[in-house]
């Protein structure tokens, strides 16, 4: 019976009996099938489970299944029920299958001890104790109780870099750990990418995030993106341009380059690298000068009708300067930028006092990058100002912002910019017809703005016409700052940074900030959310020393060390160059390719004692001893370096949970799918038990410097693999009352001591003891906006200051354009998001005399974190260098400054060294040594340092080597030949990349010249499966004056054919550059 | 018509009422050129990486589709205008820059009436064709090649013998054989996923919907719609490729919105079915043959009289 089947079976599976027998009588289809086809099944078919999680590369944050099989990852692809992605994934997001489970990940911890010549193999519980070990001992020797005579109980010794990459649950434990053991040097990619966006948005509006979600691009009539290449960069991010697009939408991109976002927008405006702030300063002047300026809301919402002070001057007054300036010391004293008769610094009584002997002693805390406060409230100013509703007192700040930009003319910016003049004016036909009651546009920027010596004002620039516009808070308006890491919205909020808390709550400063009260005093506003400061300040203290933490002790605010001055990432390399800093912990950041001169970065770490890196592979960060440029230089031999330096295998977004804060603000939980393997483990995992080995070394000191890490709340549950609980931590960021039960909202947080929170702003995260961030309610079951999908901070609001979407009156300026209005009959604002408002505060509310807090904000004050409720067109305080953007040229520039004798941002940070040297200024002798501008970028196939990508093969092939972009013209100019080699040098380095000699660079006319400008993506380096020169050996540290961003989006530089050096021959080369130029210790360092 | 009469009729439903043909319609007009389709194409479909070559191709370094390459996104820079779109990069036309490379240009293009001159960049992610008539099908000997339920062409690597027939008969040079492994390799249009009720893995990622998958009929329809759109806005060369049941192939599964000449992508203008000659071939061999039995036949009778 059983042969007599297996017979028949094989008789018919015979194709040619199929093909008399079946319906196919050619016998290519049905009976051609074969066995392996007619058993093939989908594998994730076949997956045990699938895992719902987050891309991990950029920040549009697109939403990935995971399929699981046997413990084993078999596939990764989009989730369609994101309503961010829809289901979609760029090439990297594509890719996550092969960067997760691929051959490249390392497993095992490698160290190299001092002196060493190469790796060797360690165990991982060796490693920590040994890393463990060293922290203590550096902490000890390096252990400051006072400096300069102020108590600041802190160590210089130890630094931590990275975070942007990790979860908000790892940003925090490294935070909460290294600063309580004194460690004040923790920086992030945040500092390096949009710490400008903090202080220009933050100042303008109140809130350091976009001010808008990207899915809100669909309902936008013009998209300007500038700053930006969305399409490349975000690519998933890009169909909502796209969306906006299909339906009519007029799509703007004003970029150096043709890049692919150009090439789907309606207008492309080549423009001068660095000269952003004149182009919108151009439009600025259009719009008041046409009257193009929405008054209603201006009147309504903004600072326009403000008085300011009679003792401001303007750049116009003082040709390039605002009054208030020092030249010795390269600050201003911003007091008189003030509102006429308003303080700047609220509440208790001594303010002024205060406040001068700030200014009179102490730069180095305006250089502590304080404007970074404003991330989640606005400045802290005190009283009413004055108001002149016609907007013609001489002083208010429409006329002030009038004069400010009346010399920004269409002329001014054609030769500033290199933009004619009919196509700027055609930029701003566009947005002055797209803005208004019916109509709204948005602008989108990302690093192309931030990454200036006047980046912050790059942003400020954009708020201020959004403002007048009318466009901010309003659906299809608004400010998209797009952040380039999975969460490094999020490692700003919970910041491994060094000026901040949890919440943007600032990081004390050594001299006016010794005690909580001062602190309190010398940081919160008397109106607005941000008068809760002190509730804010206290939770956090309350969840990080719990019982500890009373009101007799301060609520041990002592256990905070303080800051002296800027602790940036930039000052952390000279801390490492000057033997300070001696130990160093990268987190998933490869500063030796991704940081500006990464030569330094890499001189830096050779002088630490001690290196721990935590990367997926062997990142040229890790490796620079054995095999980086300065050892084929011959500059650094491996045998004289004594950096013992630990490399721990991190483990992937697969094997970790966690939540991710996407550029929407919005946090997503991804769960984990599989456990590491080998060595790799978690960075929540790496932190909880570094600091579990410290605090049993130290369990019995009675040093009191030990007391905060002794009482640090320390316990996490653990799983059976000892990985700590990161839903725990979760809890703990949204905090809890005394009696133990979840927080639903910050506005219960007390200043009693009676809740706990470690982070305010994400305070709802965890509502009724739900995981907000978890929720995946699919896009199809929902609105537009889609709020059932994770967790949006702040309060799940999407779009900020949507009050700002309703006239003062409450209802909506234009049908088409309704977000949130008043319904007087429940007596509430309502509407499609949730508003950004009081709920029950009527438009007509007026502060009653003497109100405090929220309650003295009126119903029409819209933009409630700021301490006037106002939208600022002009920032009467919280920026280091200026009350009003305007135009400085970069730093390395081939130009003059056409507006003003200042030539550079007169406030910006300069760090003149041997290593960094700075270019001649333009029309001196020497300056055309480096005649070309440059500017770096990213390309869709590649990410930042490269690390994630170029070790994976199926993105390497795509872009497998160092290019740069230049023009035909350039290419005839300097004999470059298209595909051949070309080496780029600058005072600081020399590299060199393949030529693409391509239409898309175009020259501009500036001042009657040809201005050439060169293009390098900056992703590669010397390791992984795609290498090449980092472009960031030739950037210079130079730096923005509020929140210490590099300058590395304009720079100069000269280009000639072919290869360039090896060995001391490259060195050499810079250095008859630097001959020729006349470069010494003063170029480019005047005020 | 092909090889003989009777085709397996991608047009036709499968037996007893089969799922409909399915296909691609590529809409390059909205293409970002990101190469997610090449990417997910390839983590899906596990196919090797096949080699870091910078190849000076505008953003194009996989060069063109292979045994290694399924999606294959094309780069095109050129000195014309792309509707009203205005880049500013344009170069006019007086000053030209002869740097002996290789262009697209056809004589007058960079001639725009606007001082600065025109420029646009094209992007476009080529597949498998999947033609109603598939030469690669026709002259498979083994039966690897079939087509499936769907009316997509398919190889089956269990089956393939790597004698490479199939090679030059493609058309469109989509076919090839992988090195080291002989045997031909090209898009299944994601068999396997189509058979669990997924969407290829290359649509399925797209960022901007360039590629969408569906029933083909429908797609057509769309790219119709999608084609007036465009040439209402201005953007008068936009064209569609391959959705035409009457041309050289009989249409095919996977077709495309183009914004230019097709030659500009890479593809052939009027590709034809390579083996639609063999049936009046075999016609023609088969009386020569009777011819001659005929004859022969005369011949013999002949003798015997």
């Amino acid at each position: 019976m059983g042969e007599t089947m297996g017979i028949r079976t094989w008789i018919e599976s015979w194709p040619v009996y199929r093909q008399i027998t079946g319906d196919d009588r050619s016998g290519r289809a049905a009976a051609a099938k074969s066995p392996h086809s007619r058993n093939l099944r989908a594998r994730t078919a076949t997956a045990d489970r699938v895992v719902k999680s987050v891309c991990p590369f950029c920040a549009v944050g697109c939403g990935q299944n995971i399929y699981v099989r046997d413990d084993e990852v078999i596939q990764i692809e989009g989730d369609p029920d994101s309503p961010i992605s829809r289901g979609r994934l760029c090439p990297k997001g594509a890719a996550t299958l092969q960067l997760t489970t691929g051959p490249s990940r390392r497993h095992t911890v490698l160290y190299r001890p001092p002196h060493g010549r190469d790796w060797q193999e360690l165990d991982l519980d060796t490693a920590m104790e040994m890393v463990a070990d060293r922290v203590v001992r550096t902490r000890r020797e390096t252990w400051q109780h006072e400096y300069d005579g102020l108590r600041v109980a802190r160590t210089m010794g130890i630094a931590s870099l990275g975070g942007a990459a990790l979860d908000n649950e790892e940003n925090y434990l490294i935070k909460k750990l290294m600063t309580a053991l004194g460690v004040v040097q923790v920086e992030n990619q945040a500092r390096v990418c949009h710490s400008s966006t903090v202080a220009g948005l933050g100042t303008s509006f109140g809130r350091g995030g976009a001010t808008t979600f990207m899915q809100d691009q669909q309902n936008s009539d013009c998209i300007v993106i500038e700053g930006s290449n969305y399409a490349e960069a975000h690519p998933v991010g890009f169909q909502w341009v796209m969306e906006a697009k299909a339906r009519g939408a007029v799509v703007i991109h004003v970029d150096p380059r043709f890049s692919r976002t150009s090439a789907l927008a309606d207008l492309h405006v080549p423009i001068r690298a660095g000269t952003d702030i004149a182009f919108l300063g151009g439009i600025i002047n259009h719009v008041i000068s046409d009257e193009k300026y929405f008054r209603d809301y201006l009147l309504a919402f903004t600072n326009a009708a403000s008085i300011v002070n009679e003792d401001f001057r303007d750049t116009e007054d003082l040709d390039g300067l605002f009054s208030g300036f020092s030249e010795e010391e390269r600050v201003y004293d911003t007091h008189t930028w003030r509102y006429e008769g308003v303080d700047v610094a609220a509440a208790a009584g001594n303010r002024d006092q205060r406040y001068e002997e700030r200014v009179k002693d102490a730069p180095s805390s305006r250089r502590s990058g304080r404007p970074e406060q404003q991330g989640a409230g606005g400045v802290a100013i005190g009283g009413d100002p004055r108001e002149d509703p016609t907007l013609t007192h001489p002083r208010c700040v429409f006329q002030i912002l009038k004069r400010h930009y009346a010399r920004y003319t269409p002329e001014t910016v054609e030769e500033v910019c290199g933009i004619p003049r009919d196509m700027f004016l055609r930029v701003c036909g566009h947005l002055t017809e797209n803005s208004g009651r019916d109509r709204t546009s948005t602008f989108c920027y990302a690093v192309g703005w931030t990454q200036h010596t006047v980046g912050a004002q790059y942003i400020r620039a954009a708020s201020i016409l959004q403002l007048l516009l009318g466009n901010i808070g309003r659906p299809g308006g608004g400010i998209q700052a797009l952040r380039g890491h999975a969460s490094i919205q999020g490692s700003s909020d919970i910041p491994t940074l060094y000026n901040l808390l949890p919440g943007y709550i600032p990081m004390p400063h050594a001299r006016e900030e010794q005690t909580l009260d001062d602190f309190i005093a010398v940081g919160a506003a008397r109106k607005g959310f941000w008068s809760y400061m002190k509730a804010y300040t206290v939770s956090l203290l309350k969840s990080w020393w719990g019982d500890e933490a009373t009101p007799e002790n301060d609520f041990c605010f002592d256990y905070l060390p303080r800051l002296t001055g800027s602790h940036s990432a930039y000052d952390i390399v000279m801390e490492q160059m000057r033997g300070q800093c001696k130990g160093y912990f990268l987190m998933g950041e490869n500063p030796a390719v991704g940081s500006a001169n990464a030569r330094v970065q890499r001189l830096g770490m050779a002088n630490l004692d001690w290196l721990v890196v935590r990367d997926f592979s062997l990142v040229e960060s890790a490796t620079w001893w054995k095999d980086g440029p300065e050892i084929d230089s011959g500059e650094l031999r491996t045998e004289d370096i004594g950096t013992e330096v630990f490399f721990f295998p991190a483990a992937s977004h697969t094997e970790k949970s966690g939540t991710f804060t996407n550029t929407n603000r919005t946090l997503q939980w991804h769960d984990r799918a599989v456990p590491p393997r080998g060595d790799a483990r978690s960075d929540l995992w790496f932190m909880y038990h570094l600091g579990r080995i410290i605090r049993e070394r130290l369990a019995g000191s009675t040093d009191p410097a030990d007391r905060p890490i002794q009482a640090l709340t320390w316990d996490y549950p653990l799983d059976e693999e000892g990985e700590p609980s990161a839903d725990a931590v979760l809890s703990e960021i949204n905090g809890h009352d005394a009696e133990g039960r979840h927080l639903s909202t910050s506005t219960q947080l007390r200043d009693d001591g009676s809740t706990a929170c470690g982070c305010w702003i994400y305070c709802g995260v965890y509502t009724d003891g739900v995981n907000q961030a978890a929720r995946r309610r699919p896009a199809s079951e929902q609105d537009w906006i889609a709020s059932e999908w994770a967790w949006t901070w702040p309060a799940n609001r999407h779009i900020l200051y949507n009050r700002a979407s309703a006239d003062p009156d409450g209802n909506p300026w234009s049908p088409r354009k309704a977000l949130v209005w008043w319904d007087a009959e429940r007596a509430r604002w309502t509407g499609h998001d949730v508003p950004d408002f009081q709920v029950g505060k009527a438009p007509d509310y007026r502060p009653p005399e003497g109100a405090k807090s929220v309650d003295a904000l009126s119903g029409t004050d819209a933009f409630i974190m700021q301490s006037d409720g106002k939208g600022w067109l002009y920032a009467p305080a919280g920026l280091n260098d200026g009350p009003m953007p305007t135009h400085y040229e970069p730093q390395d520039t081939p130009f003059r400054n056409l507006l003003y004798s200042r030539q550079r941002n007169p406030a910006r940070l300069t760090y003149p060294g041997e290593n960094n040297r700075y270019h001649p200024d333009p029309e001196t002798a020497g300056a055309d040594v480096f005649p070309y501008v440059v500017t770096t970028y990213r390309l869709t196939e590649h990410f930042t340092a490269g690390g994630m990508s170029r070790w994976t093969p199926y993105l390497s092939e795509l872009q497998p080597e160092f290019f740069c972009e230049v023009s035909p013209e350039l290419a005839a100019e300097r004999g470059l030949s298209h595909g051949g080699w070309a080496t780029v040098v600058t005072a600081r380095n020399a590299i060199e990349a393949r030529v693409l000699i391509t239409d898309r660079m175009a020259p501009l006319r500036i001042h009657g010249r040809t201005a050439h400008q060169i293009g390098l993506p900056y992703h590669w380096g010397d390791n992984g499966y795609s290498v090449g020169d980092a472009g960031n050996e030739l950037s210079s540290i130079v730096l923005d004056a509020n929140v210490h961003i590099q300058e590395t989006k304009a720079l100069t530089a000269d280009i000639r054919p072919g290869r360039r050096p090896r060995g001391a021959a490259r060195t050499e080369l810079v250095r008859t550059y630097r001959q020729r130029a006349g470069i010494t210790d003063k170029t480019g360092m005047e005020v | 018509m092909a090889i003989d009469e009777q085709p397996a009729d991608p047009t036709a439903a499968g037996p007893g009422g089969g799922p409909p043909r399915m296909g691609f319609f590529t809409d390059t007009s909205v293409c970002i050129g990101c190469k997610a389709c090449e990417v997910a194409c390839k983590e899906w479909n596990m196919i090797p990486e096949d080699g870091l070559d910078f190849t000076g191709m505008s953003f194009d370094n996989s060069g063109g589709l292979g045994a290694d390459t399924w999606r294959h996104v094309a780069f095109i820079e050129q000195r014309a205008p792309l509707g009203f779109q205005e880049t500013g990069v344009g170069r006019p036309e007086r000053e030209p820059v002869d740097l002996g490379m290789p262009s697209f240009e056809r004589p007058g293009d960079s001639t725009g009436a606007d001082e600065r001159g025109d420029f646009r960049w094209l992007m476009s992610s080529d597949v498998c064709k999947h033609c109603t008539s598939a030469a690669c099908l026709d002259v498979c000997p083994t039966g690897s090649l079939f087509r499936t339920e769907y009316g997509t062409v398919v190889v089956q690597e269990d089956i393939c013998n790597g004698c490479g027939y199939c090679v030059p008969a493609c058309p469109y040079g989509v076919i090839d054989q992988r090195k080291g492994d002989g045997r031909a390799w090209k898009c299944t249009l994601c068999y396997d996923r189509l058979g669990d009720g997924l969407e290829p893995a290359c649509s399925k990622a797209c960022p901007t919907d360039s590629i969408q998958f569906g029933d083909l009929d429908e797609l057509r329809q769309r790219a119709d719609e999608r084609l007036g759109t465009l040439h209402e806005a201005g953007v008068s060369s936009a064209r569609l490729y391959g959705e035409d049941p009457d041309d050289g192939v009989d249409g095919t599964g996977a077709f495309f919105l183009l914004l230019d000449e097709p030659e500009v992508y890479g593809l052939p203008p009027d590709p034809v079915v390579t083996t639609r000659d063999l049936p009046s071939m075999w016609t023609y061999a088969g009386a020569a043959a009777l011819t001659l039995l005929a004859g022969v036949g005369a011949a013999f009778f002949g003798r015997r009289r």
